[in-house]
């Protein structure tokens, strides 16, 4: 058993598993595009990340487990419950609006530290995470992308964009669970991996990162390198 | 949105072309590279249409090439654009000059604009 955990398949194919440093909270400013090295377009997302505080260090003794949590935008000392203005005191800092773990840190943080975007370089690969946009209540087309029925006419009606067959009859005699059909959709915290950090303005606390990210525009997302 | 166009202007690169506007006739140096041999194309045509703003903008030329219509959207912000040269300035009444589609020959040229 304990063989089987060691032989990992990305261990096999002579990969190595990617090496995760730090971590960060922002928020999505906006896309646009960067014109690279190469003459080439890209289209990039503006993260405006940090400075975060360092508002708690689990450790293993402590807690059976090691991680850091890291604070991000401010918010009013009124907004703030009694139990999280003691939490805010303890590491002598004003009272955040967000919150996260990160169980990522190679470097030793204490309370109080600070986390800005300079612990992100150009060329850096990064995973997001936002939450997706909302889109309501969604059929099967959009929610999962079903091809729909693609015929207009031939006795169609109305059921151009029907799931069609839920499955056999008498037997199974129900429906399997799991059966994609329409309901909410978006709302979800997505994950977005592998992508290059172009460009880092520590001025700003900016980062420009390839591609798209999920959620809207003001909407906190977390960085992980 | 102020912090976008922060990174646009910190992005890209000033280029002084000349003030042209849809209907001026324009040659576009174009750097192309094939392997490791870097050359320039020469674009000529009349501009139909100057679209968006800021680190997006674009042009479109547009030319006839042995009889049939070729149009070409060039990002102005693009590093392989080597200089934009300005033929001649067109006298129109629109920005983008569609119109032109449909028109081949006689029909579809543009007065000049003496300045």
């Amino acid at each position: 058993m304990n063989n089987h955990l060691e032989r990992s398949p990305t261990a096999s194919m002579g990969v190595k598993l990617k090496d995760k440093m730090s971590g960060i909270i922002g928020k999505k400013v906006g896309m646009t595009s960067i014109f690279d090295a190469d003459g080439k377009n890209i289209p990039c997302t503006v993260i405006e990340a940090g400075p975060c505080v360092v508002t708690q260090v689990k450790t293993e003794e402590k807690d059976g487990y090691s991680s850091i949590q890291l604070g991000y935008d401010e918010k009013k000392e009124k907004n703030t419950t009694q139990p999280l203005k003691g939490h805010f005191a303890k590491a002598n800092t004003t009272p955040k609006r967000k919150l996260v773990e990160f169980d990522s840190f190679t470097t030793a943080l204490n309370l109080g530290d600070v986390v800005t975007v300079d612990s992100f370089a150009e060329g850096d690969f990064v995973d997001v995470v936002g939450t997706s946009k909302g889109k309501g209540f969604q059929g099967v087309v959009k929610r999962h992308g079903f091809a729909g029925v693609g015929m207009q006419t031939h006795g169609q009606h109305n059921r151009l964009r029907a799931p069609g067959s839920l499955g056999a009859s008498s037997f199974p005699s129900r429906v399997f669970k799991g059966m994609r059909m329409a309901g909410r959709t978006g709302g979800d915290r997505v994950k977005v991996q592998n992508l290059q950090v172009l460009k880092v303005y520590a001025e700003q606390n900016l980062l420009v990162v390839s591609g798209s990210i999920p959620g809207a525009k003001g909407s906190y997302v977390i960085l992980d390198k | 949105m102020d912090l976008v166009k922060f990174v646009e202007e910190q992005a890209i690169a000033k280029k002084d072309f000349p003030a042209f506007k849809s209907g001026d006739t324009v040659s576009v140096h174009y750097k192309i590279r094939e392997g490791n041999k870097e050359r320039v194309q020469i674009y000529q045509g009349v501009v139909i249409q100057r679209n968006s703003a800021g680190a997006n903008e674009t042009f479109t030329v547009r030319k006839m090439s042995n009889g049939v219509g070729v149009e070409r959207i060039f990002p102005v912000n693009s590093p392989n654009i080597e200089k934009v040269e300005v033929n001649s300035y067109g006298k129109v009444r629109r920005a983008k000059l569609f119109y032109l589609r449909a028109l081949t020959g006689k029909a579809a040229r543009i007065k000049s604009l003496r300045k």
